[in-house]
């Protein structure tokens, strides 16, 4: 029971992957398309806690760890490279 | 039965984020594309069982490619504005 | 114990749904930043919550509360960064906004303003 309810997270997770997916496709400007960015990593860690989880290895949460940590600079330089350049 | 879905879905979005990333006009965007597929890249990595490629993948394709073509993109406009 | 965590896992799928939908439907990009901000960074915590507390015999509750803690304390702060260049770059606000504090700063003035 526990492991249906589970599996339905993932694939809703995997669902909002795909509309946020959508709007970096259509975005009109370059920020919509950082937003889309943020919101798909975000979903992407918490569907790699799901895969530790479905795979029983704690080590693949420090790739949580670091795909978080990745998200945060890259945003943080595009946010900075339109506001004056690197 | 579960990870099946989750890496065809993923490939998917892949194939359709590199073909979209070559008809954009608009280089800044088209750099943020190109960091989508790494990111799908990398969770498809570890789904298929390896954690050291993933994690390479993460940081190096994401992170370092995305700042210096962001850095290359900068000193072009820079050179562009003196003209 | 495992059934009330897949309960709160599900709780907080729906929030990230709720997110994704926020950024498909709002109007401008600043709407769809707090969408994107807010929604997803509740939805992230419920998920994570609610694996570590169905699985605690693993030992992953602690790396699981550092991980809630990093996207809590990082998630606005770029959010906020990608709000502020956006409305230095002169990206319009929707037709329906009623007040904008930030109305005379523009990329032009931005040096002098403290």
């Amino acid at each position: 029971m526990a492991n249906i309810i589970y599996n339905t997270a993932a694939i809703i997770t995997l669902v909002s992957i795909g509309i946020a997916f959508i709007r970096m496709i259509i975005g009109p400007t370059v920020a919509d398309r950082a937003v889309a960015l943020d919101v798909m990593t975000i979903n992407a860690i918490s569907l790699i806690v799901f895969i530790a989880y479905y795979s029983n290895r704690i080590i693949y949460l420090d790739i949580a760890m670091v795909y978080a940590l990745i998200s945060f600079v890259g945003v943080v330089a595009i946010a900075r490279y339109l506001e004056r350049g690197i | 039965m579960i990870s099946v879905i989750i890496i065809i879905t993923l490939g998917i979005l892949m194939i359709i984020a590199g073909i979209v990333a070559l008809h954009l006009k608009n280089l800044l965007a088209a750099i943020i594309t190109a960091g989508v597929i790494s990111l799908l890249a990398s969770v498809i990595y570890l789904i298929l069982g390896s954690p050291d490629v993933a994690m390479t993948e993460a940081s190096i394709g994401s992170g370092l490619t995305t700042i210096i073509f962001l850095y290359a993109l900068n000193k072009v406009r820079k050179e562009k504005k003196d003209d | 114990m495992e059934l009330f965590g897949a309960i709160i896992t599900l709780i907080g799928s729906l929030f990230l749904l709720l997110g994704a939908l926020g950024i498909f439907r709002m109007p401008d990009v600043y709407n769809r930043m707090q969408a994107g901000t807010k929604a997803t960074t509740l939805g992230t915590i419920f998920f994570l919550f609610g694996i570590s507390i169905g699985h605690l015999e693993c030992g992953c509750f602690g790396k699981i509360v550092v991980l809630i803690l990093f996207v809590m304390f990082t998630n606005p702060v770029s959010s906020n960064a990608l709000a502020r260049a956006a409305h230095f770059t002169g990206i319009k606000l929707t037709d329906r906004t009623k007040k904008d504090d930030l109305e005379k700063d523009n990329i032009k003035n931005k040096g002098e303003e403290k």
